[in-house]
């Protein structure tokens, strides 16, 4: 335990928190853009598992991760479209239909991987990219601006969001589809419209975190996610709908998923006990959403479909 | 829920997916037919392969039934694979504990303990809903990812069998576990055991006290409308732990026929996370959701979805393409048996009034309402 409390290992931690973060918060953020318009998806872990794949094949087969981020935004924004046209045309309850999603992403990440990679093969992740600048100050410099360019794009998104939620014509369609649809609707908001925006790249986002999962790990296997994106939906509600409150909870399950990933490295944890650090994530999710259970702010249409005339 | 039932979307949906599954086959190289064709062949081509397919279907089909149950009382329960673990961890501590029990004594109580197992991990769920307000999806992913921890944390080390330490092999599974604990074999020379006749009847217990005793109205007059529950006097809190109790019951029910009916006779995995349950948890809400959340009617489609199941291995033997098209699919068909309620709604409400019960739960906004965790009313 001694080694893990020295300035350097306790720095390197922060640093690895931050990246670890990255998957978790850009699939949250992708899930409150949906779920601020009223869509509630619970088909995130699919989505990532198939991103996931996408970028991790791409990036084996032409070893280029630009073109796997590229390929893992397309696999969730197609994913997307599916999603709208099933919660919004077809207008099927949100809850299940998103569980249909989750096992078809588990069922064809798995087949595909098997099918045309088979054994693991590890590529070639995201390198770190250091800010010019920013990235020479001491310490900060080390910790916060020596990453990998999808840890830059994540964090940016949160102003990003924020911004465009409430301060742009856009995002007031997305709010007011998302608390009262009907008003929404009688002043001319295409409802249904803004909502396939939203889960679009909702999804693309999701399919996004997958990749940066995947390049990350620098490796696939069979879900490889593991109940991120089912942690990145709780995030959504600890974070209680707003960017900033989810990138605080993000990286509360980086700095989790960071410090018993050091104490693994340093021998603090062997064996049998590693499983015991490895229900870590699962108990503090469940603890934050008993904590959160009292949030007010929930969009008031959530997981409503929406018909004119009813 | 009720409208989930109709033969004619069931089907529908099934040839959907298997449409998309020719195109994925032809797409990865395959000739649909005779990937279908080793598939159905292996499912019902011959007695031993639909013994086969019938234990497959066995733990979907206790799960199914037991989240018919859940889902008809308004909560969302996919907590099954967590809450198979559960029962198959209590069940193999009991009968590692008192393994020379006689065999009439020691059954019953693996399958008591395995059921208890089950129903204390679901409770936790139904209890964190309405006492703590956590939505049910979340907490029961969550559970199963924990459940799957503790096993791996027992069977790596306290439950790890001494022959595996002796010989520094340390495959993680327990000893072979009492024979007084096996599920005897039906007559017929295949390899059905008791657990299928069990799950069978056990479905048909879960119709009879959803469909024939006050209990189980009260469960479904939760799902339908919580508020006017309420408002009749019922603790729908109440019911909602109970439904999460019955169905985590059914669960670790699974998970006793999973350990006593293995042909190791013992508890395994690798560590991965849905070894064991064989991904049971998720193919039985396929199986229920096509079986219309009825108990009786979940019998034939877990055959049928345990069926596909052992048919996709034949398949990745024929034709080279991994068993995981099946999972893909299952997820497809699940999409479009709940895509097709509303055109169907429409279709009924054009042909005039269906049902009773399926009126009751009518509206868009009550069924939102379910997946949002607010179900509950204070």
């Amino acid at each position: 335990m001694s080694d893990f409390l020295t300035v350097s290992v306790l720095l390197a931690t922060i640093a690895s928190a931050i990246r670890l973060a990255t998957p978790f918060l850009l699939a949250a953020l992708g899930e409150t853009i949906g779920q601020r318009s009223g869509v509630l998806n619970l088909g995130v872990e699919g989505v990532m598992l198939l991103g996931a794949y996408g970028a991790y094949y791409a990036t084996l087969r032409t070893d280029s991760v630009m073109f796997g981020i590229l390929i893992s935004l397309v696999v969730g924004g197609v994913m997307g479209i599916a999603y709208g046209v099933v919660t919004l045309a077809l207008r099927a309850e949100q809850g299940i239909s998103g569980i249909g999603i989750f096992i078809f992403g588990l069922g064809l990440s798995d087949l595909l991987f098997q099918k045309q990679v088979g054994t693991p093969t590890p590529i070639d992740g995201l390198g770190d990219v250091a800010i010019p600048l920013l990235g020479d100050l001491p310490v900060v410099g080390e910790v916060l601006f020596h990453q990998n360019a999808l840890v830059y794009v994540a964090f940016l998104l949160v102003p990003v969001l924020w911004f465009v939620i409430n301060r742009t014509p856009f995002g007031l369609n997305v709010r007011a589809v998302g608390e009262t649809p009907e008003a929404a609707d009688s002043l001319g908001v295409s409802v249904n419209r803004t909502r396939y925006i939203t889960i679009i790249v909702g999804n693309a986002m999701a399919g996004l975190a997958g990749g940066a999962l995947a390049l990350e790990l620098g490796i696939f296997q069979q879900n490889l996610t593991n109940g991120h994106g089912f942690i990145a939906i709780a995030l959504v509600y600890f974070g209680a709908w707003r960017p900033i409150g989810v990138m605080a909870g993000a990286m509360v399950f980086g700095l989790v998923s960071a410090t018993v990933l050091q104490w693994k490295t340093l021998g603090i944890v062997v064996g049998t006990t590693a499983s015991i650090v490895g229900m870590f994530p699962a108990v503090l999710t469940i603890l934050v959403l008993v904590l959160v259970s009292r949030r007010t702010g929930q969009p008031s249409a959530l997981t409503r479909p929406f018909q004119r005339g009813h | 829920m009720a409208r989930l039932a109709g033969p004619g979307v069931l089907i529908g949906a099934v040839l959907a997916a298997a449409l998309i599954g020719a195109i994925m086959l032809l797409i990865l190289g395959a000739n649909p037919l005779s990937g279908y064709g080793a598939l159905f062949d292996g499912a019902f081509g011959s007695t031993k392969n639909l013994a086969n397919s019938a234990l497959k279907a066995m733990p979907l089909l206790l799960v199914g039934a037991g989240i018919s149950v859940a889902f008809r009382t308004g909560v969302i329960n996919i907590g099954g694979e967590g809450q198979i673990i559960a029962g198959a961890i209590l069940s193999t501590l009991v009968v590692l504990a008192i393994p020379d029990l006689p065999r009439f004594l020691l059954l019953p109580t693996a399958f008591l303990f395995g059921a208890i197992g089950g129903a204390i991990w679901g409770g936790m769920a139904g209890a964190l809903k309405s006492y703590a307000g956590v939505n049910e999806i979340l907490s029961t992913i969550m559970l199963n990812i924990i459940a799957v921890q503790i096993m791996n944390l027992l069977l790596r080390g306290p439950l790890m069998d001494p022959g595996e330490i002796e010989r520094g092999s340390r495959i993680p599974h327990t000893e072979r576990l009492s024979t007084n604990a096996d599920l005897p074999i039906l007559p017929g020379g295949t390899r059905l055991h008791l657990g299928v006749l069990v799950a069978v009847a056990m479905a048909v217990l879960c119709y009879v006290v959803l469909f024939r005793t006050t209990q189980g109205l009260r469960l479904r007059a939760s799902g339908h409308n919580p508020f006017a529950s309420l408002y009749a006097g019922m603790s729908v809190k109440r019911n909602v732990v109970l439904a999460f109790v019955y169905s985590g019951a059914m669960c670790g029910l699974a998970g006793v026929t999973l350990v006593f009916g293995s042909e190791g006779h013992r508890l395994a995995t690798d560590g991965g996370a849905t070894t064991f349950t064989g991904a049971a948890g998720f193919n039985g809400i396929v199986a229920a959701l096509f079986g219309g959340l009825h108990p009786i009617w979940t019998i034939p489609a877990s055959f049928l979805f345990g069926a596909l199941l052992v048919g996709a291995n034949a398949l990745q033997r024929e034709v080279q393409v991994p068993a995981a098209l099946i999972q893909a699919l299952n997820g497809l068909v699940v999409v479009f048996v709940v895509g097709s309620l509303q055109a169907r709604l429409r279709l009924s409400r054009a042909a005039s009034e269906m049902g009773r019960e399926d009126e009751l739960s009518d509206t868009d906004a009550a069924d939102g309402e379910r997946t949002s965790g607010k179900a509950v009313p204070p």
